[in-house]
């Protein structure tokens, strides 16, 4: 693996100024057509990263950084990445540990299945990915959407020294994963009683079941830390 | 806990909001993204833009300032109005929506939100509906054109209905109480909310600030959205979430 080392922005903004944007880190964002990237990619360069877009495994090699965003079906999502070889790509990348950020589909797609369609996954992470059983009087509405608080009972190097402070994030998903070792786990929420897995971590690999880059100061400040851990 | 989410809500007419809002630090009364962004720093937990504008040749510009609030907003944002096919769903969801919403469009042809649910997912479809109580108590009809028009539809079992087709969530309109700031209709926002395992989102009727405590406590909404109170600066969306959150109303602060 080779690159040269990024200059982490945001906290060195006169250093960065000073030197060439090519110090920007760049991240691969996948592209299997499954919907709008420009949110994700907006919030990405808002934080100081520069966006590629890729659609095949081409283009990857050089990045800082893959990105794996999803939304709407699985069963869809997992045949586009069939489709475009982006399946292997993330099978690799993470199988070397390199910097991997995984959102909402994103990140249920690394499990061994899901309920969604009854449709295998990456199987990247051994477990289950579930859906929420919907009460109506109980409260519990699926999907389970909007602002729900995430604690993070512990670090990971793909972000920092530090856990992120508790914060809310901006949840909309109707499935969530289970996965088989405690260990993977990175963040947790409640939804009625109901404590799910909302983020999930192991060396340089995060993902999120929630979306930061719809989480206003609180989202931004996830994709900051996992930049200036590059 | 999940936060119950306010809402401002938006009317815009050719690209700009229409009556306009009154914030102090706002220049420009009618820009809607200088509008979005001010909420956004109120706190305000998703947005919703209406299209109101008349005319086809107008749709463009909604696009447009989709695209530029999308890139400078980092929150969830719901446009309806005038969308009556895939494409313009496809459209609009590119232009940065996150959520779209439908309204006449469903009620005229069903499998709308059924195909678009299928193509787009149900996190990204809203389905309006504008509900007028039965003069003989027997209910709520859905109605169009502003609450002119009956559908002949009975309002709980149309939210059943679109719920079963695929909508992520349901805008709930109650055409008595909009407009009136005397209060949601709880009655029907119980009713319906009890009646779906989707959100429902309360509209119509918001006056006072504990209008929005009860839409949510009696109502069981799981959002409520709020149009003239935020917009004339009789109350900030802070000082809801703050009123709210006294009341053990679950709330996002900032």
């Amino acid at each position: 693996m080779e690159r040269t080392s990024p200059t982490p922005p945001g906290a060195h903004e006169e250093s960065v100024a000073a030197s060439t944007r090519a110090a920007r880190p760049t991240l691969a964002l996948l592209d299997y057509g499954m919907g709008n990237l420009r949110s994700v990619a907006r919030a990405w360069e808002h934080v100081g990263a520069a966006v590629r877009i890729i659609d095949g495994p081409d283009g990857a090699q050089s990045a800082d950084a893959l990105v794996f965003p999803g939304q709407g079906a699985i069963v869809d999502t997992m045949e586009r990445l069939r489709e475009t070889k982006l399946d292997r790509l993330i099978r690799d990348w993470v199988a070397a540990d390199r910097p991997f950020f995984g959102i909402c589909l994103g990140l249920q797609a690394l499990f061994t299945h899901s309920e969604e369609g009854d449709t295998p996954g990456l199987d990247i992470f051994p477990g289950y990915v579930r859906r929420f059983r919907p009460d109506p009087l109980a409260g519990v509405k699926v999907p389970h959407m909007g602002w729900n608080p995430v604690c993070f009972p512990r670090a990971t190097n793909a972000l920092g020294a530090h856990p992120p402070p508790t914060a809310q994030f901006y949840f909309v998903h109707s499935y969530f994963a289970e996965p088989a070792h405690p260990e993977l786990v990175f963040g947790e929420t409640d939804y009625a009683g109901l404590t799910f897995c909302s983020a999930i971590a192991r060396g340089r690999l995060v993902a999120t079941q929630f979306h930061p880059e719809k989480s206003q100061q609180a989202g931004l400040d996830l994709y900051r830390r996992f930049l200036d851990a590059l | 806990m999940l936060s119950v989410r306010i809402i401002p809500c938006l009317d815009v007419n050719a690209g700009r909001v229409v009556k306009g809002v009154r914030f102090e630090s706002l220049r420009d009364a009618g820009d809607p993204v200088a509008i979005a962004r001010a909420y956004q720093e109120q706190g305000a937990d998703e947005l919703v833009f209406l299209d109101i504008t008349a005319s086809s040749d107008g749709r463009g510009i909604m696009r447009e300032i989709v695209e530029a609030t999308a890139s400078q907003c980092f929150m969830p944002l719901t446009v309806g109005g005038g969308l009556r096919s895939l494409e313009d769903v496809r459209a609009m969801l590119n232009a940065g929506a996150d959520k779209i919403s439908l309204n006449t469009s469903a009620l005229l042809d069903p499998d709308l939100v059924s195909a678009a649910s299928n193509r787009f997912g149900n996190q990204c479809i809203v389905v309006a509906i504008d509900a007028k109580r039965r003069a003989d108590g027997s209910g709520w009809e859905v109605y169009t054109h502003g609450g002119r028009r009956p559908t002949g539809r009975d309002a709980i079992a149309w939210a059943r209905e679109v719920a079963d087709r695929g909508a992520g969530e349901i805008l709930l309109t109650s055409m008595d109480a909009d407009g009136t700031k005397d209060g949601y209709d709880i009655a029907l926002t119980r009713t319906l909310s009890d009646a779906v395992t989707v959100p429902v989102i309360a509209s119509g009727g918001a006056g006072t600030l504990d209008h929005l405590v009860e839409a949510v406590a009696a109502g069981h909404a799981s959002a409520v959205l709020a149009a003239s109170i935020f917009h004339f600066g009789e109350f900030s969306v802070a000082e809801a979430k703050t009123h709210m959150a006294a009341r053990g109303i679950p709330v996002r602060t900032l």
